[in-house]
């Protein structure tokens, strides 16, 4: 049944129409516990020309963590599409006066198919999480390359002294056009102990 | 018809009521590039948000160039308003021979009425393109200057991952109500830029 006001569709068929409503469309939450990966398997198709994974307070089991991601072009049967990919990182000490902001080649990848770093040196101390955000544009096309742009925020180890602020950055693309449909993140060794990752569709 | 619920309108003559809660990222307007020499959003941009979001996806330039934009004050009649702005951007190429992050004095502006570049050298090739955002705050006031902020990916050049990143001010106390969006040369050949309302 719709419902239709002043000749205007406001829903059908169980659903509100286009045009109304907000665009951040919530598709799945996932919760990590003890978690090796939390992959995406579904909902990555060509209805939203963009997704969103946002990260909510990721606790890792180990410090020195490095918290990354793949993608897929199988529906999650492998995860290694070949990516360039950019990353620097912006930090500051929580004491000792340090302040970094470097490119890092260490964790970058040049058509590399392995996971690409989102943040690095995750500290893992009872207080300690990692936040921020991952957009994905146009997965599904088969014409373009896959862009994405990350910016993750974790208490991380720094040299000598522990606890600094730091913001991480990534870019890059899936050098492929085949459509991507499936997205993994794990932790580097040890496992996501706790925390939710998001994943939103942009109408 | 209207529908009533609990004695509170949640729709009525065709339209959602302002006080039901739909979220806050508001879709205003889609406009697809099919060889376009330029994308103009006149219309849409006023007092009813605080911020407004545009996103690329898949800007796909015709020659190898630079994605621009640059406001106005005046409904599109003309676009060159003062900004000065930062730009830096992180590069990679896919031979694995150059890598870093810099600052790019030629691509950020100092009291100029030129385009604002959003990415630079894209890439023509046939699966090359940008993707990002660029989000403008408040263009409505009559008091400060107005802020953006924006974030891109591209393929570049020979081919390099480029991800850049623009802030800064078009320094102007009147209101902004359109912005445009081309290639430093040749024409967008194809893409999708959507603008977004964040309502409070």
């Amino acid at each position: 049944m719709g419902l239709i006001s002043n000749g205007t569709t406001i829903f059908n068929n169980g659903a509100m129409a286009s045009g109304f409503g907000g665009s951040l469309n919530f598709i799945s939450k996932q919760t990590a516990s003890s978690s090796s990966t939390i992959n995406f398997t579904t909902g990555i198709d060509s209805t939203y020309k963009e997704y969103i994974f946002y990260f909510v307070d990721l606790h890792p089991s180990n410090s020195d963590n490095y918290f990354e991601f793949n993608m897929s072009t199988d529906g999650g049967s492998n995860y290694n599409v070949t990516k360039t990919t950019t990353f620097f990182r912006v930090l500051r000490t929580q004491t000792g006066g340090t302040n970094v902001f470097a490119y890092l080649d260490t964790d970058d990848l040049a058509q590399g198919t392995g996971y690409q770093v989102l943040s690095e040196y995750g500290n893992a101390d009872a207080e300690d999480s990692g936040c921020g955000y991952l957009h994905l544009f146009n997965p599904s096309s088969t014409t373009f390359v896959k862009h994405y742009l990350s910016h993750v925020h974790y208490r991380r180890n720094y040299t000598s002294q522990s606890h600094a602020s730091a913001q991480n950055f990534s870019g890059g693309y899936a050098n492929t056009t085949s459509a991507v449909n499936a997205v993994s993140f794990r932790n580097r060794s040890g496992t996501i102990d706790s925390g939710d990752i998001i994943l939103f569709g942009v109408s | 018809m209207a529908v009533i619920s609990g004695g509170t309108t949640l729709i009525n003559n065709g339209a959602l009521d302002s006080g039901v809660a739909t979220g806050n990222l508001i879709l205003l307007s889609t406009q697809t590039a099919s060889s376009s020499a330029s994308i103009s959003f006149t219309s849409g941009i006023d007092s009813t948000y605080d911020s407004y979001i545009f996103k690329f996806y898949n800007i796909h330039p015709s020659v190898s160039s630079d994605f621009d934009f640059q406001v106005s004050t005046n409904g599109g009649s003309s676009y060159g308003v003062n900004i000065t702005s930062t730009w830096y951007q992180s590069a990679h190429n896919e031979s694995d021979t150059t890598a870093a992050i810099s600052y790019e004095p030629a691509e950020d502006l100092a009291q100029s009425t030129s385009f604002q570049t959003l990415n630079q050298d894209m890439n023509a090739d046939n699966d090359a393109s940008n993707s990002g955002y660029m989000q403008l705050f408040k263009p409505s006031s009559t008091t400060f200057i107005k802020h953006f902020l924006a974030a891109n990916q591209c393929m570049q050049g020979t081919p390099y991952s480029v991800n850049s990143y623009c802030g800064g001010y078009v320094n102007s106390a009147s209101a902004v109500n359109a912005v445009q969006f081309k290639m430093s040369s040749g024409n967008i050949d194809s893409g999708t830029i959507k603008m977004y309302g964040v309502s409070s």
